[in-house]
C-alpha cells in the first residue's frame, strides 16, 4: 500500500476530476490554438474568401445567371488549348534544364568538405533571394540584340549577325531556368548530405565499382530530393507570370500571362477567373501527386528541413 | 602520385575522372550569380546601350533615379511597405506556429494547410482575386491594402521558420520556467523567445524582403501614390530597357545582401 492509493478518491469522484481536468486541458489547448487565430483571419479575409469569390464568378455570364460558359468556351476554342500546350512545354522544358544541371551541381556540391560548400552555397543563395524582377532584367539586358552575348559573339567570331536571343520561347526558358535552379539544387543538396556514407563503403567493400556504386546505391537514395525539387519547380513554373511577360516579347503566353491580359485589356473577369480555377486545380493536383510520389517528403519537407 | 590520380573519396574514382563534373559545377554555379552581379559594373556605366566593360564610368544613372520624384516616392512606399510586413507577420506567424506547435489539438493540420495556401495558390490569382476585392472595398491603390497582402504573403514564410525552430526547442524548458511560477507569457517572452530568437529575425527580415520583392500583386492592387518600386520597374520594362533600372537593382543586390549577412552575423554571435 502506497501513499498515493490512500488519497485516491473513489469511483465516481475519481470520475468527475478526470472529467474536470480533460476539459481544463481542453480548454487551455484551444486557448492556445486561438493564437494562430489572428493569421487565420487574415488569410481568410486576404486570400481565402478572395479566390472564392473568383471561384463563383467563374460560373456566371455576363447577366449573372449561372453558366459554364466560360469553361465550355476553354474547351471549343483552340487559343486556351495553346495557352495551356505552351505552359506545360515551357514548365517541362525548365524542369528538365534544372534536373540536368542541378543533380550534378547538387551531386558536385555534396561532395565538397562542409567549409567549401557552404561558401559555394552563397553562389546558390545569393541568386534565390535576390529580386526576381533585377535577374530577369539583368538576362534582358544580356540577352538584347545590343545586349552582352551579342556583342561578344560577334567580336569572338562565333556569329556574325546579332542573334535574337530574348523576345521569344528561348529567352523566356533561359530566365526561368535561372530563376527555378536555386529551388532544384536546395532540396537535392539536403537530400544528398544526409546520404550515410558508408552505404556507398559498404557497397564498395561488396565488390561494386565506383560508377556502379553510384548508380545502385546513391541514385535512388537522392530521388526523394529529386523528386521534390522537380514538383516544386514544376509547380512554380506552371503560375510564372513576370519573367514570360518580360522575356517573352509577348510571343509567350503562358496561363498567368493570358489571365492578366483578359483582367487589363478586356476586363473579362468571368474568362480570367475560369482560367484561375484551373490552373489551381492543376497546380493541386501536381502537388498532391508528388506527395504521394516522394511518399510524404512532400513539395516544403526536403527543402526547408534540411 | 599527383592530386589528379588520387580518389576523390574512399569510394570513389580519382579526380582525375571526375573533371567534367568539377568543370560543370564551376560553370552552373557561374551561370547562378555572374548574370546578376554583372549589372553592377554596367549600371556605372556613360552609355545608353548598358556595356561591358563600360568605356565610360560614370554615376548618371545613379542621379537619374535619386532625381527623379517619382521613383523616390515609390522607393518610400515599397520600404514603408516592407517594414509594416514584417512588422505584422513576424508576430502573427510566431504566435500561429507556437500556438499551433503547443497545442498539438486534432485541427491543427488543417489549419497549418489553410495558413500554407499563400504558398500553393498561384500568386497571378491572389493578384486579381486581390483586385476583385478590393474594388468592392475601395480599397485598390490603398497603401492598407498592399500591406494586408504582403503580411499575407509573408506568414507562411515566418511560420515555416519559427516554427523549424521550435521543433528543434525543448519544451520541457518552458514547464520548468511556469513551474517556478512564470505565467506562460512570461515563459515564452523570457525562455522561448530568446533561444529561437535567430528564427524570429530571420523570418523578420525574409518578411521585409518578400514585400519589397513582389511583383504580381502590387502589379494589380497597387498604384498612383502607393505604387511599389517594383511595379514601376516592372511597367518602365515593358517598354524599353531604361538604364536607371541597373542602377536600383545594383542598390537592391547591395540592400539584400547586407540584409541577409547582418542577420547571419547576429546569429553565429547568439549561438
Amino acid at each position: 500500500m502506497s501513499a498515493a492509493d490512500a488519497y485516491d478518491p473513489s469511483g465516481p469522484a475519481r470520475d468527475f476530476h478526470a472529467a474536470a481536468l480533460r476539459r481544463d486541458q481542453w480548454r487551455e489547448r484551444m486557448g492556445l490554438a486561438g493564437l494562430a487565430a489572428p493569421a487565420l483571419l487574415l488569410v481568410t479575409v486576404t486570400l481565402l474568401v478572395p479566390v472564392g469569390w473568383l471561384f463563383g464568378l467563374s460560373f456566371l455570364d455576363d447577366s449573372g445567371a449561372f453558366s459554364l460558359e466560360h469553361y465550355r468556351r476553354m474547351l471549343s476554342e483552340p487559343s486556351y488549348a495553346r495557352t495551356f500546350i505552351t505552359t506545360f512545354e515551357i514548365s517541362l522544358a525548365t524542369t528538365l534544364i534544372c534536373i540536368l544541371l542541378g543533380y550534378p551541381l547538387a551531386y558536385f556540391l555534396s561532395q565538397l568538405p562542409r567549409r567549401a560548400a557552404n561558401l559555394c552555397m552563397i553562389a546558390v543563395l545569393l541568386p534565390f533571394w535576390t529580386s526576381l524582377l533585377v535577374r530577369t532584367y539583368a538576362w534582358l539586358v544580356l540577352l538584347q540584340r545590343s545586349g552582352l552575348i551579342n556583342t561578344w559573339g560577334i567580336k569572338l567570331g562565333l556569329w556574325s549577325e546579332p542573334l535574337q536571343l530574348v523576345h521569344n520561347a528561348g529567352g523566356t526558358l533561359i530566365g526561368m531556368v535561372h530563376i527555378m535552379l536555386p529551388f532544384m539544387v536546395l532540396p537535392l543538396y539536403g537530400t544528398m548530405r544526409a546520404i550515410d556514407g558508408n552505404l556507398l563503403r559498404a557497397a564498395a567493400s561488396l565488390g561494386s565499382t565506383p560508377v556502379h556504386g553510384f548508380w545502385t546505391v546513391f541514385f535512388p537514395l537522392s530521388l526523394p530530393g529529386l523528386a521534390a525539387g522537380a514538383s516544386l519547380v514544376f509547380v512554380l513554373c506552371l503560375g510564372f507570370y513576370v519573367t514570360p511577360a518580360m522575356l517573352g516579347g509577348g510571343k509567350v503566353t503562358m496561363v498567368s500571362n493570358r489571365i492578366a491580359n483578359d483582367i487589363e485589356l478586356f476586363f473579362n473577369w468571368g474568362a480570367a477567373s475560369a482560367l484561375g480555377v484551373v490552373l489551381l486545380v492543376i497546380t493541386l493536383m501536381v502537388l498532391v501527386l508528388a506527395a504521394r510520389l516522394s511518399r510524404g517528403a512532400g513539395p516544403f519537407g526536403a527543402g526547408q528541413g534540411s | 602520385m599527383s592530386w589528379l590520380d588520387r580518389p576523390a573519396s574512399d569510394t570513389q574514382i580519382s579526380h582525375r575522372s571526375r573533371l567534367w563534373l568539377y568543370g560543370l559545377g564551376a560553370l552552373v554555379l557561374a551561370f547562378l550569380s555572374v548574370p546578376t552581379l554583372i549589372v553592377i559594373p554596367m549600371s556605372f556605366s556613360q552609355s545608353q546601350y548598358l556595356e561591358f566593360p563600360p568605356r565610360e564610368w560614370s554615376l548618371r544613372w545613379y542621379e537619374a533615379y535619386f532625381a527623379s520624384p517619382s521613383w523616390m516616392a515609390a522607393t518610400a512606399t515599397s520600404f514603408k511597405a516592407g517594414f509594416c510586413t514584417a512588422l505584422l507577420a513576424t508576430p502573427l506567424g510566431t504566435l500561429a506556429a507556437y500556438g499551433l506547435h503547443v497545442s498539438r489539438l486534432r485541427f491543427t493540420g488543417i489549419a497549418i494547410l489553410a495558413l500554407l495556401t499563400p504558398t500553393i495558390v498561384p500568386v497571378i490569382l491572389v493578384g486579381i482575386a486581390l483586385f476583385y476585392a478590393y474594388v468592392q472595398l475601395r480599397m485598390v491603390n490603398s497603401f492598407l491594402g498592399i500591406v494586408l497582402a504582403h503580411t499575407m504573403l509573408a506568414v507562411p514564410i515566418v511560420m515555416l521558420i519559427v516554427g523549424s525552430a521550435l521543433k528543434s526547442f525543448d519544451l520541457d524548458q518552458e514547464r520548468v520556467a511556469r513551474s517556478l511560477g512564470a505565467t506562460r507569457a512570461q515563459a515564452f517572452l523570457q525562455v522561448t523567445a530568446p533561444q529561437i530568437g535567430f528564427a524570429i529575425v530571420t523570418s523578420a527580415v525574409l518578411s521585409f524582403l518578400t514585400s519589397f520583392d513582389e511583383v504580381v500583386i502590387a502589379l494589380f492592387v497597387s498604384g498612383g501614390d502607393n505604387a511599389t518600386l517594383t511595379r514601376m520597374m516592372f511597367l518602365a520594362l515593358r517598354d524599353q530597357i531604361d538604364p536607371t533600372i541597373a542602377a536600383i537593382s545594383t542598390i537592391m543586390i547591395v540592400m539584400t545582401s547586407l540584409l541577409l549577412g547582418i542577420s547571419q552575423f547576429v546569429g553565429k554571435r547568439d549561438r
